[in-house]
């Protein structure tokens, strides 16, 4: 326990926060990496996924593949990226990117697939062509599946972006190397202390925003029963 | 150089308590109670080079007659030194500077003569240094030719001198370390900032310095990566990095016949052979038996 609450006081301390490089610099930083790589994952994945999951086309190439993928070890892979792309922030974004991806994948199809084949019959009974099958009614109804796939990701990425500071991209794993370096453990639990209360935050708003779209009309409220059956 | 690896350290970390788990009971791996009576239990750390020499004294000994148990690759000092301490190992190669630095970090030993005495009389009871090897593996700052010729450059002293931004690829406890940008404003008037690249000198600290993201880069001595790439290594005459010898860390329980075996290796471990066992473990990627063994063979000590 004695490390714990040397590990409190330290991150008390108003000078472990403040000035260029201290810890209130680095979680924005390492909030933006994640931020980034979400994006770019998602940007790749979710169209993607939901062309997967409207057309059923692709996905055992999708499962295999995100699987083979998620069993890269990202320090390998960064490691890999370095060597190619130099030091500095692609590296990491890179490896980030590979790591989130399987998961906002597999969410959008997922999300897509779970959406009962009779409501989808009966929408394209009325008339609707394939665009307004996903838009109005696939992805409404699958979003609470879409948005936990990103969920998981931003969890993910979050914890794993310390390894940005390995090649020099700093962040919060920049206070973690260094307390491993110099034998300074208050300074490591510190460090590890804050990416998880990141986590835990970042999780806790997706919590919020599922609960705020279960109560949007013809969106989760679907999500909820499907849930409670 | 502390940590070579920081995922093996990591580890390693991992790793502590179990140790302290598995010293309760009898069937402690390192303990001496499974051990064959009168083995002699080399270990060495979790960095390649420094397997290789464990491995080289490992093989010595078993020519001379000697049963062998290695305890390879077990990470960092915090570690491995309980363990030495406790017995539990016998003969470790360490690097003086550092080892002293562990043991007694006010010590203001600075040649590798004054830190061999000040190692005899930190080193824990029961333990004593054998004689220092001519290798060192040390921490040093690296430049490209081009940046030396550019700038004239072959101390460190002529860093400042220089008129532009200098950065410092090194791991991040080089901004704590007394070789580290505090030290080198102090004692050399040069102002550097560190761009942490945590793998100990390894390819990603070697890929900036050469991709220009900085001007100096801090690897080992011990590194082939310095000769294969015409890199230039700066001069220390402050001894601002201490001498990193190798220096063999024994149990005084051991025979003179031993310790002689021993030194005997490192006598014949000079600087040229030592980066020569490590580019054979670098180019050839060959196993650090096969090293030593051909090493020990070429130098009539197999």
């Amino acid at each position: 326990m004695n490390h714990l609450s040397a590990a409190v006081d330290w991150l008390l301390d108003a000078q472990t926060w403040t000035g260029p490089g201290q810890l209130g610099a680095r979680a924005t930083e390492h909030l933006g990496y994640t931020a980034v790589a979400v994006l770019i994952a998602a940007v790749i994945a979710l169209p993607a996924g939901l062309a997967i999951g409207h057309t059923g086309r692709g996905r055992a190439a999708a499962v295999l593949s995100s699987g083979a993928v998620r069993a890269l070890p990202t320090l390998g892979l960064l490691t890999l990226a370095a060597l190619a792309a130099g030091v500095g922030l692609v590296a990491p974004l890179i490896a980030l990117v590979v790591l989130a991806v399987p998961s906002i994948l597999a969410g959008a199809y997922a999300g897509v697939e779970s959406v009962d084949r009779a409501t989808v019959d009966a929408a394209r009974a009325q008339g609707m062509n394939a665009w307004q099958v996903l838009w109005r009614v696939e992805v409404p109804l699958g979003l609470p599946i879409v948005i936990g796939g990103l969920r998981l990701a931003v969890l993910q990425v979050t914890a794993t972006a310390t390894l940005a500071a390995y090649v020099g991209a700093g962040g919060l794993g920049r206070p973690l190397f260094l307390g491993l370096r110099t034998y300074d453990y208050p300074m490591m639990l510190g460090a590890s202390l804050v990416v998880i209360l990141l986590a835990i935050l970042l999780d806790a708003c997706f919590e919020v925003v599922q609960r705020l779209l279960s109560y949007a009309p013809g969106l989760a409220r679907t999500g909820r029963l499907r849930e409670a059956r | 150089m502390t940590i070579r690896k920081p995922t093996h350290a990591l580890l390693a970390a991992a790793a502590v308590p179990l140790l302290a788990l598995t010293a309760c009971g009898s069937d402690d791996p390192l303990g001496p109670a499974d051990t064959d009576e009168g083995a002699i239990i080399v270990g060495s750390q979790l960095y390649y080079s420094n397997t290789i020499i464990a491995e080289a004294y490992a093989q010595r000994l078993e020519a001379g007659g000697y049963e062998v148990q290695r305890e390879f690759e077990i990470g960092q000092r915090e570690v491995y030194m309980p363990e030495l301490e406790q017995g539990a190992i016998d003969v470790f190669p360490e690097y003086s500077g550092n080892l002293l630095q562990y043991l007694d970090p006010e010590s203001e030993a600075s040649s590798a003569d004054e830190i061999q005495q000040a190692l005899a009389e930190a080193l824990p009871e029961g333990l004593v240094p054998l004689a220092p090897a001519e290798a060192t593996d040390q921490d040093s700052y690296v430049v490209t030719s081009e940046f030396a010729q550019e700038h004239d450059l072959r101390s460190v002293e002529d860093l400042a001198g220089v008129d532009e931004d200098l950065r410092i690829a090194a791991n991040s406890e080089f901004e704590t370390r007394p070789y580290g940008p505090g030290g080198l404003r102090e004692v050399y008037g040069v102002e550097v900032t560190l761009l942490p690249v945590e793998d100990s000198g390894g390819p990603l600290t070697l890929r900036a310095l050469l991709d220009g993201d900085v001007q100096i880069a801090d690897i080992y001595s011990a590194d082939p990566a310095i000769e294969a790439n015409d890199l230039v290594v700066l001069e220390d005459p402050q001894h601002l990095v201490l001498p990193q010898n190798v220096v063999p860390v024994v149990s005084e329980d051991l025979s003179d016949d031993v310790a002689a075996l021993i030194e005997e290796v490192n006598a014949a471990l000079t600087q040229e052979q030592l980066l020569a066992l490590n580019a054979r473990s670098v180019e050839e990627q060959a196993a650090p038996e096969t090293i030593a063994g051909d090493w020990l063979a070429e130098q009539g000590l197999a």
